[in-house]
């Protein structure tokens, strides 16, 4: 049963995620600190530096360990759909692992063990090629996922095979560099608020205190600016696009239920009600969502009853609620953040306790937001496994049974939930221990 | 095109075993042999300090074989189904073994860790050779039964084993003794190229003991090569074929032929390295010997309804292949680059340098 692989899949994808989306963005804050240490020569950047990628490590091989098995699964639980479109998702995929893979684990045992052995200079340029392998496979991983959102550049043939007939419309996209840039913004929010959350916790229980700072104004700097640019420009876009390539998920999504004539109104609060076709306990501000989608306050846009059942994603309130959750964090996120770097200017940040346990009680937050935002693409793609082409249901191993497929998801359940709580009793270690210990 | 990518495919996975190769080895060494906790630690490292890059090398081949042969990739792993979703947990043990014993300090943890890879690195070496036995002695295609086939030709599905564990019965197990045979001298194989890993890498205590026992595996493969040989006639009569049509393949068996004739003579090599990269021919020899065997099938088909599959039969397009020709080949300069680098900053015996207590 389909079932079975869509759950699999969902679960092993989830739990993968975890991992790059801190260490896409933490990369970047590591370099970062890095370079600030070659600046000034204030050892504490150079700790700084240390301590996250400690953190980065554990991560780093808990993301490669649970990546393996997505690509496998392409081929064990997706067997006709790797068929049908290997011709064309496998340039991407497989120039991930040519292009970033082997660019990111080249470098990065060197950048943890090697700094006494290379040196200073080197040593950055090593942290700097690790954040550019990872942010490559962001981009290529971003690039498979874009062909099978909006698929490019193809033709059929006769065999019913999907078949590359231009190489680079895979990258002109349009899908593409909108999703890419949102994604890594968002990623970049949460190793900000992880930066932000350590340096608040530590400044709470006063240990660490000056490593604390020094993390709090990086991540609530950082934060700040990727929250901003994670609605605007980049989620706008994203929502223009779906508007454009997907309007099916697009009155899904937003829970649209009936076409407006003078402009859709946009929802904030509401519980869809998929048996009388409406949202209950609804609070909405009249035409903002046709002026948000098309800068025109009476712009139509087709609600749900403009589609057939055959169009229209199989889970609407699912899909509405990831929606609804992932932009009322990113609301959330810029309010907090926003009055943190205030008070940060001012300079009373370290002082205003409220706020600095905010900041840390946050932190799981940008994890359940990125999570959500994945589930809106991927719930919005439905029924369709390649949007408009190829239907989910097609997609699967012709020869694998579900007793099999539910005894492999088992499986994963049970070691995914070892490897979280040993990830969790890493990390719990690596904060208490601190950055002091990496002195010299 | 086709041929090119086969070629490429083939190499970037030879690579993958004869540098992840040694980690396995490593593993299973470590689980045998290593006794002292200085030992022990030192020897992780010499895995633990590379696995990662290595891996990369599985990654990128399989990314490379959904691209270039999407339909073989589609059969292939659906129908191994089970056997790689286990490969793939192992894995993930091996993985976090090596990277997570040295966190904390008290012995039980690490004692855990070190049979979670040392255990793991030995079933996955038997599980990769278990595999090239299935791909050598082909697969059901088709699930044809009664003469007729169950799924579409080109698609299968085999359970862990089946009762007889022959391999001439009509739809074979992963697991049968001519699989079996080829998982042990897989196991066999990287056990050496692991011990010369080590040698290379360390001054472990155990570094003379271990000459000796490369001695003894290499008689134990010796045997075990010429047995399976026999084998492999058993089943399939025809099994050496393109050697004949072919006289200039005979390069791939000589290979493997020189290497396990030079680890005869392992205790009067001098430099560590050369017993290194005998055995690394070994794999290779032992991998290519088999595709050549082969060639053009990648995928025999066990029964006379549904055809092998071969290079040709499962394909991508002309133009993605060649398309994929450019960026694969800047792609795999910059891999040979950071392989350079990354050995020439990395290079000498690990216990004497400085890489932090990790
Ligand atoms: C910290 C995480 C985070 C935050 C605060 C937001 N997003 Fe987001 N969003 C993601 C994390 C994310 C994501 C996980 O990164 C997604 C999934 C696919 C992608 O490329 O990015 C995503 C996808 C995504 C999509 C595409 C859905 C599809 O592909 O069908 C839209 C329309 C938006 N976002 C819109 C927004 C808007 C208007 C936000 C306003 C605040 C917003 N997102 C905040
Ligand atoms: C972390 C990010 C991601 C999350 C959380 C996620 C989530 C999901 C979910 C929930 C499903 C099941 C959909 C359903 O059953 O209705 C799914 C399916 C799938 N996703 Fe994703 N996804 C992510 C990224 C990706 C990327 C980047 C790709 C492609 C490269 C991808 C490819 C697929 C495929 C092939 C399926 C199976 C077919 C299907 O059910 O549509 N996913 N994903
Ligand atoms: C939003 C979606 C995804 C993003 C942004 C992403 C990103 C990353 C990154 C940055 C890494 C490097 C390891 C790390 O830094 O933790 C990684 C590892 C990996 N990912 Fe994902 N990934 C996503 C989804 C997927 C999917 C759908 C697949 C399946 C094809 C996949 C396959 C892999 C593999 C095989 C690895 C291990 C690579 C290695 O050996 O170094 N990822 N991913």
């Amino acid at each position: 049963m389909i079932f079975y692989d869509r759950l699999q899949f969902a679960f092993t994808i989830s739990f993968h995620y975890i991992f790059p989306q801190l260490t896409m963005g933490l990369s970047l804050l590591i370099v970062y600190f890095k370079w600030k240490f070659l600046r000034t020569k204030v050892d504490m950047y150079n700790d700084a530096a240390k301590f996250f990628m400690k953190i980065f490590a554990v991560n780093f091989t808990l993301g490669v360990v649970t990546g393996i098995p997505m690509e496998f699964q392409f081929g064990t639980n997706w067997a006709k759909f790797s068929e049908l479109t290997g011709g064309i998702i496998g340039q991407t995929l497989a120039m991930e692992g040519i292009f970033s893979f082997f660019l990111e684990s080249a470098f990065l045992a060197l950048f943890i063990f090697g700094e006494k052995i290379i040196g200073q200079k080197l040593h950055f340029i090593t942290g700097f090629l690790v954040f550019l392998g990872s942010w490559a496979s962001g981009y290529l991983i971003l690039a498979t996922n874009a062909w099978m959102q909006h698929p490019v550049g193809y033709e059929i043939v006769e065999n019913g095979k999907y078949v590359l007939k231009n190489f680079s419309a895979l990258f002109s996209n349009p899908w593409l560099i909108p999703a890419f840039l949102h994604n890594q913004f968002a990623s970049l929010v949460t190793a900000s608020f992880v930066v932000a959350g350590v340096g608040a916790f530590y400044v709470l229980r006063q240990k660490n205190i000056e490593h604390g700072k020094i993390f709090l104004k990086t991540g609530v700097v950082f934060g700040f600016i990727s929250s901003l640019l994670v609605a605007f420009p980049t989620g706008d876009w994203n929502a223009k696009n779906v508007a454009k390539y997907q309007p099916a998920s697009f009155a899904a999504m937003e829970g649209i239920f009936e076409t407006e004539e003078a402009g859709a109104e946009i929802i904030l609060v509401g519980q869809p009600n998929m048996v009388e076709k409406k949202l209950d306990n609804k609070i909405a501000v009249p035409n903002v969502l046709s002026f948000l989608t098309y800068q025109n306050w009476n712009a139509q846009i087709p609600g749900m009853d403009q589609f057939t059942k055959e169009e229209l994603p199989d889970n609407i309130p699912a899909l509405y609620y990831s929606y609804h959750i992932m932009v009322g964090l990113g609301t959330i996120f810029i309010g907090l953040l926003g009055l943190a770097f205030f008070f940060l200017w001012r300079k009373k940040l370290f002082d205003i306790k409220s706020l600095l346990w905010g900041i840390l009680l946050l932190l799981p937050f940008p994890y359940i937001a990125n999570i959500t935002g994945w589930y809106v693409a991927e719930l919005g793609r439905q029924p369709f496994l390649v949007y408009g082409l190829l239907k989910t249901t097609n997609g699967i191993s012709p020869t694998v049974s579900s007793g099999n497929t539910l005894f492999t998801l088992l499986g994963f359940a049970g070691l995914y939930l070892l490897l979280g709580l040993l990830f969790l009793l890493l990390i719990g270690k690596i904060i208490n221990d601190g950055p002091k210990l990496q002195k010299q | 095109m086709e041929l090119f990518w086969y070629i490429t495919i083939a190499i970037v996975l030879s690579v993958f075993f004869v540098l992840d190769g040694y980690d396995f080895g490593t593993g299973i060494i470590h689980l045998f042999l290593a006794k002292k906790e200085k030992d022990k630690q030192v020897i992780a490292k010499a895995a633990g300090l590379f696995w990662d890059f290595n891996e990369v090398w599985l990654v990128a081949g399989g990314g490379l074989l959904f691209m270039a042969f999407p339909t073989y990739y589609a059969s292939v792993f659906s129908g191994f189904y089970l056997p790689l979703i286990i490969v793939l947990w192992l894995t993930v043990f091996r993985a976090i073994g090596l990277e997570f014993r040295s966190q904390f300090k008290y012995q039980m943890w690490k004692d855990i860790w070190d049979k979670a890879f040392g255990i793991s690195s030995l079933l996955l070496a038997l599980f990769f050779g278990t595999a090239l036995g299935n791909i050598i002695r082909g697969v059901n295609l088709g699930g044809v039964a009664n003469g007729i086939s169950i799924y579409e030709k080109h698609y299968f599905f085999l359970p862990l084993w089946n009762g007889s564990f022959s391999p001439l019965h009509e739809n074979p197990g992963v697991i049968d003794w001519f699989t079996l045979i080829i998982g042990i001298i897989a196991v066999v194989t990287l056990a050496i190229h692991g011990a010369n890993w080590i040698l290379l890498k360390t001054n472990s205590s155990i570094n003379t003991q271990l000459k000796s026992l490369i001695f003894k595996l290499n008689t134990a493969l010796f045997i075990l090569t010429i047995f399976s040989l026999i084998v492999w006639f058993i089943i399939n009569p025809d099994a050496l074929l393109n050697y004949a049509h072919k006289p200039y393949l005979i390069v791939f068996p000589f290979l493997y032929l020189m290497g396990l004739t030079g680890l005869f003579f392992i205790k009067r090599i001098k430099k560590d390295v050369h017993g290194f990269y005998l055995s690394s021919l070994l794999i290779i020899g032992g991998i290519t010997s088999s595709l050549a065997s082969m060639f053009p099938i990648i995928l025999p088909s066990t029964n006379q309804v549904n055809e092998s599959l071969t290079i040709y039969n499962t394909a991508a397009s002309e133009y993605g292949l060649s398309v994929a020709l450019g960026w694969g080949i800047i792609g795999m300069i910059l891999v040979v680059v950071y392989l350079v680098v990354q050995k020439r900053l990395m290079a000498g015996k690990i216990d004497k340098m400085d890489y932090g207590e990790h």
